[in-house]
């Protein structure tokens, strides 16, 4: 077989792909497609996103800093997703969903990671330097 | 151990050699030195017995450069026994010292090189022997069975086993040059920190697991991608065989886990070389955190060494018992159960830490439910045996003590669960005998359950029987002497990594221990007798018809050992045996219209690689600045040299390719296959 | 074998076997994905880290002491502006336009290195107030985290350059697209985690 067919054989893998039961992506790089308009919302997202704590917590704007602190959790969770939607250009269909599976399950693992440390480590302070955590909870 | 040199050293040798001097080789140790000198001869014989041979351009070429899955799951295998015996020469210089140290006798280890010697031993079984071992055996089977040619990153395949092998080297270094960490497996600190471990062991450890890391998290993500991006058309998620399963969770654990470690030996390493404050005790530093993030690394690991051994179990029982494994959805659903589970167990592992009866109830709750999927598992095989015609060949009787040997385990395991049966238990030497009883009775059994069942599809000849069950029994009864008397101390309140002891009465159940270790020693040596003397009478032994147990997944479609590009045509699935659906349904080899196969090509960008990173490691361990600071600029600069390397594929011709295969068509027909 | 004997054989083998060059998909996307997953949970680590110890002054300062939150808004700025700029880039390789994309890239590294050198600035002036991070087990973690993000941004900056002189040789080839798309998903996925950085260190570090 000469290199010429060998070529003609790599055109023809789409129409391969065609009769692949196991696999029903048909993207043929892989590498997502990227439209302007969709960096454009995400960036004016996130600035609004980023600016909006920053302004909270540096010009003092609200007299609780529960509130605060809650409303810097969610604006930052909100970026968060606004990056993995319109910069990561992560979907349900990337990959065959595949992406989707891998990155929900990092997030729990992430969640896990963090959430379980600090509760076992607080549990800890608690019951073997109460003290500590006394000095925690009251300090500026 | 690094003495205090006499002099102080001149500021050029610290900043050239930086802690390493003469001193630090232990030539004032009979026993290293021994061991040096046995190595040294031992290596120089190979060495000259390759260059006498003149294999050293075949060695290059077709294993060390190979980007072939089969021949790198061969070489981690290789890798897992050699340094199985040197775990093994700690265990057995352990079991002999607590044999001996009672009373006035002083046992022949001085302490401090009896520590380095129960680090290293728990340290090259879990990361060089255990790991090396499973993914091997996913290295060679996974592409076989899903019917790919390789995987999908053939050169990282070759760098990810370059990279444990360096981890595995720089170990093994610091038996002759510095010392070994002293501070148990997982160097807890503050104990591994700066200031109660000086020395350089802790960093050889740090730096060992830290390069093999490299290398396991990326097959991790190789094998992932080969999975999903791979298998043969039809081959949807539940018609993959059960080892690929597994593997696949396996993978997944390991991409998910091992960046903990990384993390936490990074923080440690920091404490050590920088000075941090984590995990001190001063300056706000809490060392209960690495302990935490350790296990949350640690447990998982622990999975991913049974998993892909429960996937050995699931193709031998329905192998040799002739029938479709019993339960094939509920064994898929244990194992994706199992992998996400074995995140919310970690706690258990230090109960005693004194989070409160609050955590410990929560993580001694969710343990007994992970044991839950397991139990499931061991009744899907036990169906699977029901009334199926059973073949007790080696594989199968690795299994049948498996079964034995794990359900044992198990449920000491499930005793260790319930907290306050741990504060009783913990660090005591019946948690030492539990997890030998799951790792040995499901990790080693199933190992060698593996290599007997695929040694055939490896080489060509399948292992001579007699010795294979020398081995098994000899591991077996030795098992069972060297550990049922540890869950007796263990019970009695010993607890572990002791050198000495002064009861006498406890003397008795150390040498029972002791001499089951000896029958395990004979056990390693059947193996390898076993392995020579099936090389001596591989003739008859031979395996013609690459199907040599009456399989049922698609690696037993190919010849043994199967061809370089695995399948001259990618195989249609339709059935989860796919095999024996090719088999029942009048599947005949294809003869004519063979096609170039486009196959990667091999490199040695993988061990300059790894053998940098090793130098670096070096540098690191003994603060030699200069050359960490060099080799680590040489290592960017060659692997941003090797990305403009674009040469990397190459095409079998279709003439060869039919020639291969006609030849084994050829075979099959002589012996009337 | 007769003729009928071998077209009966081939349609037997048709069910079994893939007579066709089968090419595998590319993986790389998905593996690099998978890779960046698993750099996640180094991180989670990290910030696991800062969670617990982060309170841990040792008497010695604190964020409200430490933090200069107008450098940390500008900071912040360079990374967003570099991500947007990466876009550009990625929309001009789909227009395959070879030279505006690695202008992008440049003024996508330039952004880089200023996010990297006012970071070093900032560490540079806490090391000079006493503050580095063997002080506190506070600030241990503060540097670890922070640092190990600026570590993972100049590794960034070096892959980038490599890429513009690999665009330059070979222009947009397969090779190059899928090692910028991967680029692409790694800067933004460090732009993510700095939004974590900024809120969870500095910002709630502010408002104890």
């Amino acid at each position: 077989m000469s290199a010429a067919d060998l070529h003609k054989a790599s055109a023809n893998a789409e129409f391969v792909h065609g009769h692949d039961e196991a696999h029903d992506d048909h993207h043929d790089d892989g590498i997502p497609h990227a439209a302007f308009k969709d960096y454009l919302i995400g960036f004016l997202l996130s600035v609004l996103l980023t600016a909006v704590p920053f302004w909270l917590v540096m010009a003092d704007v609200l007299p609780s800093k529960h509130a605060t602190t809650a409303i810097i959790v969610v604006f930052a969770i909100a970026q968060m997703l606004v990056h993995i939607v319109y910069f990561l250009h992560l979907d349900s269909r990337s990959q065959g969903g595949w992406n989707m599976l891998a990155a929900i399950f990092t997030v729990v693992l992430v969640v896990i990671t963090i959430a379980g440390s600090l509760w076992v480590m607080f549990h800890m302070n608690d019951n073997m330097m109460p003290a500590m955590v006394h000095e925690m909870g009251t300090s500026p | 151990m690094t003495p205090a040199s006499a002099e102080p050293r001149s500021e050029l040798a610290t900043l050239l050699f930086g802690r390493l001097s003469l001193d630090s080789i232990p030539y004032h140790e009979p026993i290293i030195v021994m061991t040096f000198l046995v190595a040294a001869l031992a290596g120089t014989a190979v060495l000259a017995w390759i260059t006498r041979a003149r294999a050293w351009g075949w060695l290059w070429r077709d294993w060390i450069c190979s980007i072939d899955h089969k021949k790198i799951g061969v070489m981690y295998m290789i890798l897992g026994f050699v340094m199985l015996l040197r775990g093994f020469a700690d265990a057995i210089m352990m079991r002999a010292q607590q044999a001996m140290a009672f009373g006035d006798a002083a046992g022949y280890l001085p302490p401090h090189h009896y520590d380095q010697i129960f680090t290293a031993h728990g340290v090259i079984m879990i990361f060089f022997v255990a790991m090396p071992f499973v993914t091997g055996l996913m290295n060679y089977i996974v592409p076989l069975q899903i019917g790919a040619r390789d995987v999908a990153f053939p050169f990282l395949n070759n760098f990810s086993f370059w990279m444990t092998t360096a981890g595995a080297l720089l170990v093994m270094l610091s038996l002759f040059v510095g010392e070994f960490a002293t501070t148990g497996w997982l160097a807890f600190p503050p104990l591994s920190g700066a200031d109660y471990s000086p020395g350089v062991g802790v960093d050889y450890y740090i730096w060992a697991l830290q390069i093999a890391g490299v290398g396991t998290l990326l097959s991790g993500v190789n094998l992932i991608v080969t999975i999903v991006k791979m298998r043969a058309p039809g081959m949807t998620l539940m018609k993959m065989p059960v080892f690929t399963w597994t593997a696949l969770c396996t993978n997944v654990l390991i991409v998910a886990a091992f960046p903990v470690l990384t993390a936490v030996l990074l923080l440690l390493g920091l404490d050590r070389t920088v000075g941090t404050n984590f995990f001190t005790n001063d300056f706000g530093g809490n060392p209960m955190m690495y302990v935490n993030m350790i296990w949350i690394w640690g447990h998982p690991e622990v999975y991913i060494l049974i998993l892909p051994l429960f996937g050995v179990f699931s193709e031998v029982v329905s192998t040799f018992a002739g029938k479709r494994l019993f339960g094939y959805t509920s064994m898929v659903y244990a194992t994706v159960v199992i992998t996400i589970l074995s995140y919310l167990v970690w706690l258990h592992h230090f109960f005693t830490m004194g989070s409160g009866a609050s955590v410990n109830s929560f993580f001694g709750i969710t343990t007994m439910i992970i044991s839950i999927p397991t139990g499931a598992k061991l009744f899907n095989w036990l169906f699977t045996m029901y009334r199926g015609r059973i073949r007790f060949e080696l594989p199968m009787l690795w299994m049948m003590g498996f079964m034995f040997t794990f359900v044992v385990g198990g449920m000491t395991g499930v005793l260790l669960a319930v907290p306050p049966a741990d504060f009783v238990l913990h660090n005591s030497l019946f948690l030492i005998a539990h997890f030998h009883n799951v790792i040995i009775g499901g990790v080693v059994f199933g190992v060698f359950a593996a290599v007997s069942y695929w040694y055939p599809k490896v080489f060509g000849y399948r292992l001579n029987v007699f010795w294979g069950k020398v081995s098994f029994w000899c591991w077996q009864i030795g098992f069972l002497f060297a550990f049922m008397p540890l869950y007796v101390l263990g019970l009695m309140g010993v607890t572990r990594r002791v050198s000495h002891f002064e009861d006498m009465s406890l003397q008795p159940f150390f040498v029972v221990a002791a001499f089951g270790a000896v029958l395990i020693g004979v056990g390693i040596l059947a193996s390898l007798i076993q392995f020579y003397v099936s090389y001596q009478r591989r003739e008859q032994l031979r395996d013609v018809t690459g199907d040599p147990w009456d399989g049922r997944t698609l690696e037993w479609a190919t010849s043994s050992p199967p061809p370089e590009y695995n399948f001259a045509f990618t195989p249609r699935v339709h059935d989860i045996d796919a095999w024996w659906d090719m088999k029942r349904g009048g599947y005949q080899r294809p003869t004519t219209g063979f096609l170039a196969i486009h196959m990667p090509k091999g490199t040695s960008a993988g061990i300059i690689l790894a053998g940098i990173s090793a130098v670096v490691g070096f540098a690191l361990i003994w603060h030699i600045w200069w050359l960490a600071v060099a080799s680590f600029a040489s290592l960017v600069g060659f692997a941003i040299f090797h990305t403009f390397n674009l040469n990397r594929d190459f095409h079998i011709p279709a003439d060869e390719v039919a020639h291969v295969e006609s030849a084994h068509t050829r075979a099959l027909a002589v012996n009337g296959a | 074998m007769s003729a009928s004997n071998a077209v009966m054989a081939a349609e037997g083998a048709d069910r079994w076997l893939v007579r066709e060059d089968l090419h595998a998909q590319p993986g790389t996307m998905l593996g690099f994905w998978l890779y960046l997953m698993s750099d996640c949970l180094i991180f989670a680590c990290l910030f696991a880290m800062y969670g617990v110890v982060g309170h841990n002054y040792a008497a010695g300062p604190s964020p409200k002491d430490l933090f200069e939150l107008p450098l940390v808004a500008v900071n912040t700025a360079m990374l967003l502006f570099s991500s947007i700029t990466y876009g550009f880039a990625m929309i001009e390789m789909q227009r395959r336009r070879v030279n505006a994309t690695i202008g992008w890239l440049a003024v996508t590294g330039l952004f880089g290195l200023a996010f990297v050198g006012i970071e070093l600035y900032e560490f540079q002036h806490l090391i000079h107030e006493g503050a580095g991070p063997q002080r506190s087990a506070f600030l241990s973690a503060f540097f670890a985290l922070v640092g190990t993000h600026g570590l993972h941004v100049s590794f960034g900056i070096v892959w980038l350059v490599t890429l513009v002189f690999q665009l330059k040789r070979w222009g947009l080839t397969d090779a190059t697209r899928r090692r910028l798309a991967c680029l692409s998903m790694f800067w933004h996925f460090l732009d993510l985690i700095w939004i974590g950085v900024f809120t969870y260190v500095y910002l709630m570090g502010v408002l104890r």
